[in-house]
This record gives C-alpha cells, structure tokens and sequence, in this order.
C-alpha cells in the first residue's frame, strides 16, 4: 500500500526529517512516519470533524505507546468534559492526567467578562503553556482551537503577531505541537492561521453525499517530506481513528502460484490450477436465489476445515442469520466462529460511505489477518458506479497486497447483458463464475459456468449445479440440439437415452444370439459332414482291405497250386 | 484597605460581612516580569485606585514567572491582566490599564454608559 511510495525513496530521504508518530493507524503510513517532530502542524476542518479526537489520539499514544508526554490546551472543552467525550474511545484522560502523563488545561475566554485598556501580549497564555509543559515533561502539544483566541480578543493585529510568536516559540521548546483550526469559507482556516503554521498542514473533511457521511484526510503541505497527497477516508468508531491509505501506485502485488480449493466439488475441477489462485480476486455473480452466498459459505468451510481463518464481510444478511440458512444446504459455520477462524463483519450498506466501509474493511483486515475474505454481496453498494469501482479497487488491492484471496459476490440484473457495474468491477476480477438461472419446462434449474480466470486453463461447459442438504453439487448439463436441457428435461432427456441404449443393446443381443445360433447350425452341417467323409473313408478302406486280403489269398492259392503242380511232376 | 485577607480561597466569601464585601475591592494584577508594560500596568493601577478606591481596595500582584501555576486558576491569557475578586463577581481588564475609563468600566466602579465609547 502505501509503503510502496516510502519504498520508492532512498533511504537517506526517507529519514531526513525525523518524525512523530501519531500511532494512528494508516496516518503514519500517508506522512511516512508522523508529525514533524519538534514543529508545529496545522490541523483544520470544519465543526465535527474530528481534529479534538485526533489531536487526542496523538497524545494518548505519545503517552501510552512511545513514552512522550502530552498537554492537550483546550478552549472549547473543559477537562472534564474532554475526559468524558473521549472516553468512548478508551482513553482514560483521568489516569493520564494522575500518573502525570497528561495535562490538560482549559483555556476559558469570554469577551464579555473582559474589558480591554490599554496595551497587552499573550504572555499568559504562554506561561500556562509552558507551565504545563514543565509539569509532566512534556514532548507533544496540542492547542485546540486557538482560533477561540480571535472570538475572545478584538485586537486582531495583536493576536496576529503573538501567533506567530507562539508558534515560533513552541518550535523553540522543541515540542511537536498540533494547532486545530476551523475551516473558512475559501481558505483552510477562519483565521488564516495556515499562514504561520506552515511546516505540516491536515485538512480534515466530512463530506455528506446523498446522506452517507465520508470523513476524509488530506496531507495539504508537509514542508520537507513527501507524503500521500490524496484524499484518504477514515474512521472514528470505538477503536479511534484508522486512516486508510488508498491505491498503492503499482501493481507489484506478490502473486503465488498456490491455489486455494473452491469449497465446492467439481469447481476446483473446473478450474485448471484446480482452484482459485491464492491472493487472487474471484467475482461470483449471479440472479436472486442462485446460491451466490452459498458459493461464498462453502469457500468460507473450506478454509476454515484446512485451520486458515476467514473473514465475511456480510451487507444483506446478519451472521446469525447466515449461520442458519447455510446449515440448511450442509454448511455448519458455528464451529468455526466458535473456534475463532471465522469472523463476521456485517454493516448495512447504507450505514456509511464507501470510504467508511472501506476503512472499516481495512481495519477488520488489519485485525483478523484472514487468509481468505469473502464480500456478500458487492451489489448492496449502491451509488455511482465510478465511486463503486474506486471502492472495489482499493478493497481489491489491500487483499491483494496482503495475498489474501477474496471471494465477491454480486447480484446480477435478470436481463440478458451485464449491468454497468459488472463491467466496471469485471477488470478487477481474476476469476469470474456466473451463475445462472435456465427457465424451461416450467421450471428454473440453476447452471454455472467460468467467465473467465486468469492465469489458467478453464473449463468452457456450463454446469449444472444442485444445492442439496449435503452441499452444493456440480452435475454434467445435457447439451442437446434444442439447447441446454437441465432439471426434468435433463433427467427426461437422460431416461431417453438409457431406452435407447437398452434397445440398442438388445438388438445387438439378439443379433449374436442369431449369429451363435447360426454358427451352432454350421457346425453341426461341417460335423455331419465330416462324418459322411469319415464313413466314406472307411468303407473305402475296408474296400482297399479286401482288396489285398484277395490279393494275399489268390497269391497263396497261386503259390498252393504251384506246389501242388510241382509234386505231381 | 479592608480585613479581607489576600490569600483566602473563595470558599470564605461567605462569612464575609456583605457590606464590606459592596464596598471592599480585592484586586490582583498578573504580570509577567519587569516589562515595561508590567511598570505601567502597575503605576496605572496604584494611581487610579488611589483616585477612586481610596481606603477600600487591595492590589496583590502576581509575577506569573515566579508562580507559573496561578495563570490557570484565574483563566489568565493575556497580560498584564487585572481581576477583580471582590466583589463578586469576578471581572477581568486586560492591558496596560492606560485607559483609566475602560479600566473602571471593567471593575464596575462606573457604569458602562457614563463612559463614551
């Protein structure tokens, strides 16, 4: 995030003015480090802004995190009162104050009870100061509002001049010191105060735009650093101000080639790297009742089953809620919400700006450190899209800086074409399932397919998918000449085929059982064949026998006679 | 001069006999160092008190860079500063006190609208 623009600078740049740190989180990212140390800085806004929380704040962590004292100079809150409004926060003003960490003096002018004769400085003023300084060693100061002066004193040519003393003198004590102004109409302050405080100058902003209030940052000058020198948003809410540090200026995010399993069987197959790549952006989009929230629970499980924590950031439904409707379809979050892996955001949209959400997005990051995010849904944001874009973007960046895989979901318009916002959001977005419905047969049936996913091989089918109580369950889509049949007409379309296949196997049945029957009768023709030729055979040798046997005999007879004729010569 | 002692909280008021408290001026003058305009702050005061407050009035003046601590108590801002801490209620003139009209304005010992502007 920002740190990129720190990284960006030598090093020896980086450290040529030293600085205070406000402990305010994301605030020393933007000014590199903090305050100007030893130098006063100009905090303005207008009424409402939070300046009296901030200046705290920095005061607060001096004293509680990097052992400075503090004295807080109010001229519009008692102490008790200071004490009391910052309390919410944590800040327990009081125990500073007792330990000797903290003093707060309250500077009460009222131009009523003051009559004015003759010649006179500020002295007073800063004798307080500096005896406040004195009495806890102080390192850090803050004057809120010194404008009160100019409300107090009608000698503004005087007021001028001690100012610019003052200012000059607090530089000398060496305090980092932060002077809260009101903002004028057309210049930083009423008073032109920026005029002497020139070293650092904040600009904090409230900015209501169709009834969401954004509080908003800015770095105006900071003499001799760089800085961020956008608009940041930040938040004030029980945990005290967190900045967020917007768009970081590259796109150098490390990038794995690890993936993430989708929770769901049969997506990671869809998928070529067999999931979402981990720290990659994944937009799930679809119709009303498309099990969009489904789709993000199941990723959700399957961190948490792998010990990876999770957060869910939730804009339509409470976590409770969710729990419940998920156990329905097989998904039982409360283990891990128990266990702790798993924790819920949820916010209605229209709680706060964008900006709001985004610090508060931030932070809640910042804090659970999770592995995987889930966003439910990106829809419930409603405003311009360019605003809904910047958002994402940035949303999309912190969990990419932080290789944090994200899981989005949208709501997708019923007509055909991508609505305004899908398109603006589909860049950001590494892999994209639509979900869809199929309306046929008088029924809906749901069908999935992959956009898109970068960096990998995808699958191009449209799928079928079921939400059971066993989970969500991926099914082969008949595709057949009149279209994509699904549902019934799957199942129908599916029973037909099997007919045909059992008429075609009986066929082929029957088809070799006449073949072996044939065969049979063949065989048994060559067999009886044979056996006519075997007997032939025989005959004709019994013939060829005979034959000799007469031969032998006649010869005999012959040799009988030739004897006998012999005898009687 | 009157028996209310300088260095009473403000808590005693009340058993302060109430006319001596109507007539009894308690003031402090808060400076901060010799400066010239301390010298004069101090010289105006003891001069007009003497015109107008003769016998009914204290001045105690505090050097802020002695006593540092004393500036909050009185919500002192700019100097020299001169209150008024009796009689109640507590009135503040700011300044070297050059315009002795102003300054009695300031401590109610003439009414506002018998000074022109």
């Amino acid at each position: 995030m920002q740190k990129n623009i720190a990284d960006t600078l030598p090093e020896d740049r980086r450290q040529m003015l030293p600085k205070s740190p406000t402990g305010i989180g994301g605030f020393d990212d933007v000014t590199l480090g903090g305050l100007p140390e030893g130098r006063p800085s100009l905090l303005c806004g207008a009424a409402g802004c939070g300046k009296t929380i901030f200046a705290m704040t920095y005061l607060v962590n001096g004293a509680l995190n990097y052992g400075e004292h503090g004295v807080f100079i109010a001229f519009e809150e008692r102490a008790s009162d200071l004490a009391a409004n910052v309390g919410s926060l944590g800040y327990q003003l009081t125990e500073l104050v007792a330990q000797k960490k903290l003093a707060i003096d309250h500077v009460h002018i009222e131009r009523a009870e003051i009559e004015e004769s003759g010649e006179y400085d500020l002295e007073g003023l800063f004798v307080r100061i500096g005896h406040a300084i004195d009495s806890v060693g102080a390192r850090r100061v803050v004057i809120d509002t010194i404008e009160a002066l100019f409300a107090g004193l009608s000698d503004t040519a005087l007021l001028r001049s001690e100012l610019r003393r003052l200012f000059a003198w607090l530089k000398d004590r060496g305090v980092t010191a932060i002077i809260t102004a009101e903002r004028g109409a057309g210049e930083l302050t009423r008073y032109g105060i920026e005029e002497y405080v020139s070293d650092c100058v904040i600009l904090l902003d409230n900015r209501v735009v169709e009834q969401v209030t954004t509080r908003l940052l800015r770095v105006v000058k900071y003499r001799g650093s760089a800085h961020g020198t956008n608009e940041y948003p930040f938040l004030i809410d029980a945990e005290g101000i967190s900045v967020l540090p917007i768009t970081s200026a590259t796109l150098a995010h490390r990038i794995s080639t690890e993936t993430v399993p989708t929770g769901v069987e049969g997506l990671d197959e869809m998928l070529g790297a067999k999931g979402y790549y981990r720290g990659s952006s994944v937009l799930i989009s679809g119709l009303a009742g498309t099990g969009k929230s489904t789709f993000g629970a199941a990723f959700v499980d399957a961190a948490c089953r792998r010990g990876e924590r999770a957060l869910f950031f939730a804009f339509e439904e409470s976590p409770d809620q969710i729990v419940r409707n998920m156990r329905s379809v097989g998904i039982d979050l409360k283990p891990h919400v128990e266990s702790g892996l798993l924790c819920f955001e949820a916010a209605r949209p229209s709680l706060y700006g964008f900006e709001m959400h985004l610090a508060r997005m931030n932070r809640d990051i910042e804090r659970h450190a999770p592995d995987v995010v889930v966003v439910d849904p990106i829809s419930a944001f409603r405003g311009l899209a360019f605003e809904i874009h910047a958002t994402l973007l940035r949303l999309v960046d912190i969990c990419k800086s932080k290789g944090v895989t994200t899981v989005f979901t949208s709501l997708s318009n019923s007509g055909e074409g991508m609505s305004e916002n899908e398109r603006s959001v589909s860049s950001l977005m590494d892999t994209w399932i639509s979900l869809g419905d199929v309306e046929a047969n008088g029924e809906r049936n749901r069908v999935l397919y992959l956009l898109k996913s970068r960096g990998m091989g995808h699958s191009k089918q449209l799928r079928e998918y079921l939400l059971s109580s066993t989970g969500i369950h991926l099914v082969d889509v008949y595709i057949g000449p009149s279209g994509v049949l699904t549902g019934t007409a799957r199942l129908v379309q599916e029973a037909r085929e099997l007919d045909a296949t059992l008429t075609r196997r009986q066929a082929a049945e029957r088809r070799s059982r006449e073949l072996a029957r044939k065969r049979t009768l063949a065989e048994r023709q060559i067999a009886e064949m044979r056996g006519e030729l075997d007997a032939q055979e025989e005959e004709l040798r019994k013939v060829i026998e005979q034959e000799e046997e007469r031969e032998n005999m006649m010869g005999k007879e012959r040799a009988e006679l030739a004897t006998i004729r012999s005898a009687r010569t | 001069m009157t028996n209310a002692d300088p260095h009473d909280h403000d808590d005693s008021l009340q058993a302060i006999d109430e006319a001596a408290v109507e007539e009894s001026y308690n003031l402090r003058l808060y400076v901060a160092g010799q400066t010239p305009k301390s010298l004069a702050a101090i010289a105006n005061l003891k001069s007009m008190c003497e015109e107008h407050l003769a016998g009914r009035y204290r001045i105690e003046v505090v050097d802020l860079l002695v006593t540092p601590q004393l500036a909050a108590g009185d919500q002192i801002v700019a100097l020299p500063t001169l209150v008024r801490r009796l009689p109640p209620p507590l009135k503040r003139v700011i300044g070297d006190l050059s315009n002795t009209e102003r300054v009695l304005v300031g401590l109610d010992i003439v009414p506002r609208a018998a000074v022109p502007e």
